[in-house]
């Protein structure tokens, strides 16, 4: 039997009916259509399906649907705003910090929630903050370069 | 692919007991859900009936009170690491956390469904046998105490009955000249124990005799252990290095070890005879500058 799921994504209200077996990563990506947020190894261990749950990362593909009601969820489609990208995002672009491009969504939302805890980690803090992604191109360097960046204050948050 | 289920969300423990009553065997509890997900996934466990308590508020809390620190069952990993009193009373069980898969899964994971989960390479409970912490589980029929070193009995199983949840994880306060320590061998920093170790060395008032000591070892047996033996051959006496050498012996004895993909059995038992020297060194060390 479904059941009603009402949350918020990227700022925007959605109330959508699941069954109580979908996951977050497949109402993120099926149901709201916001495919920015991969599905890569499905049992917790990739984190590119990592999104911000009321301001914590989390990996979507291990979070049933139905516990994210009532909550703000952040996509990668909800850092820019408008045209505007975020600091780490125009970071990344920069230091060309992917390489295939699928763990970026993941890595982006892991180092936003770091940042947004912790504004001034040090390099090996911002490790440890996306130990939980796995970049298979294995470009990991470039990342920690392009937080490294912003926590430097090189990228200035858009107006 | 996971099978449908019904899925129940008690807002109170009361509620949440009653549930589980009703349904019994038919039934899972989730909470983070960070290890059941991946056993409905895989197919292994199939329940027709979930009973969420995520959203039980009352069961997430750090307490410190006379008794010592009393975690509610549905605490976050990530409360706990954070946490300014667990910081300052058992530093160990911070520690701990910060090796404990990644951010993303301390975040919604908890400890209670942790040590629930049975898994002998769990990182929680062996500390929690180091420190000395007792479980308390509630019923439909009231709360019992159990000490956590009693509550895993096989391999994914722990002494939950029908009904019954996990509550409340109480550590008693640490005795003074303590220092306790934990560590795991693994080959990906987020990933399980090969081998863990925790150990935890009260020292006596003046004379550096071992006035106590615990030693809990995981991901050597079918539950995560605690090597009696070994904290004999150190106990009452001034530990030296040669002592040390022999508790690991004798730990290693204790243990039945597997041999899997991460490492043989021989390869095991002799992280065992590595690691327990080690780690009580650096626990008597701690002890010391308590």
């Amino acid at each position: 039997m479904k059941k009603e799921l009402k949350f918020k994504v990227n700022g925007q209200p959605y109330e959508i009916f699941v069954k109580p077996k979908t996951l977050l990563v497949e109402v993120l990506r099926d149901l709201v259509g916001l495919t920015g947020t991969k599905r890569g190894c499905s049992s917790s261990s990739c984190g590119a399906c990592t999104v911000m749950l009321d301001g914590m990362a989390v990996k979507s593909c291990s979070v049933l649907a139905l516990q994210a009601n009532g909550t703000e969820v952040v996509t990668v489609e909800g850092l820019a705003k408008g045209n505007e990208l975020s600091p780490l995002q125009r970071a990344f672009l920069d230091h060309g910090s992917y390489q295939c491009g699928f763990c970026t969504p993941g890595m982006l939302m892991s180092s936003t929630a770091l940042l947004t805890e912790n504004p001034r980690p040090t390099k090996l803090e911002i490790k440890e903050g996306i130990d939980g992604n796995i970049c298979r191109c294995t470009g990991y360097n470039a990342i920690v370069r392009a937080v490294t960046a912003v926590v430097k204050g090189e990228y200035k948050e858009a107006k | 692919m996971i099978n449908d289920f019904e899925h129940f969300t008690p807002k109170t423990l009361k509620e949440a007991l009653a549930l589980l009553a009703k349904y019994g065997d038919d039934c899972k509890v989730i909470c983070g859900g960070q290890s059941l997900l991946i056993l409905m996934r895989q197919g292994l466990v199939s329940p027709k009936y979930i009973v969420d308590i995520k959203g039980i508020s009352e069961l997430s809390y750090i307490k410190d009170d006379k008794d010592g620190v009393k975690i509610g069952a549905t605490t976050t990993h990530r409360a706990v690491e954070k946490s300014a009193v667990i910081k300052k009373k058992y530093p160990v069980l911070a520690e701990m956390e910060t090796r404990l898969a990644s951010v993303q899964t301390r975040n919604w994971g908890t400890i209670g469904g942790n040590v629930c989960h049975g898994d002998p390479a769990g990182d929680p409970v062996p500390v929690l046998i180091a420190l000395n912490a007792t479980l308390t589980v509630a019923g439909a029929r009231g709360t019992r105490s159990i000490p956590v070193e009693n509550f895993s009995l096989d391999y994914f199983e722990v002494d939950l009955k029908d009904g019954e949840l996990l509550a409340e994880i109480t550590i008693p306060p640490p005795p003074p000249r303590t220092g306790a320590v934990y560590t795991k061998f693994n080959i990906i920093e987020s990933d399980l124990a090969t081998v863990s170790v925790a150990a935890s060395v009260t020292l006596g008032a003046g004379d550096g005799v071992c006035q106590d000591v615990r030693i809990a070892l995981g991901a050597v047996a079918p539950t995560a252990i605690r090597a009696k033996k070994a904290e004999k051959v150190l106990k009452g006496k001034k530990i030296t290095d040669a002592l040390l050498k022999e508790a690991g012996e004798v730990a290693a004895t204790e243990t039945e070890p597997i041999s899997d993909i991460y490492a043989s059995e021989e390869y095991r038992l002799e992280l065992v005879k590595a690691l327990v020297p080690r780690m009580t060194k650096e626990a008597l060390a701690r002890a010391k500058k308590a």
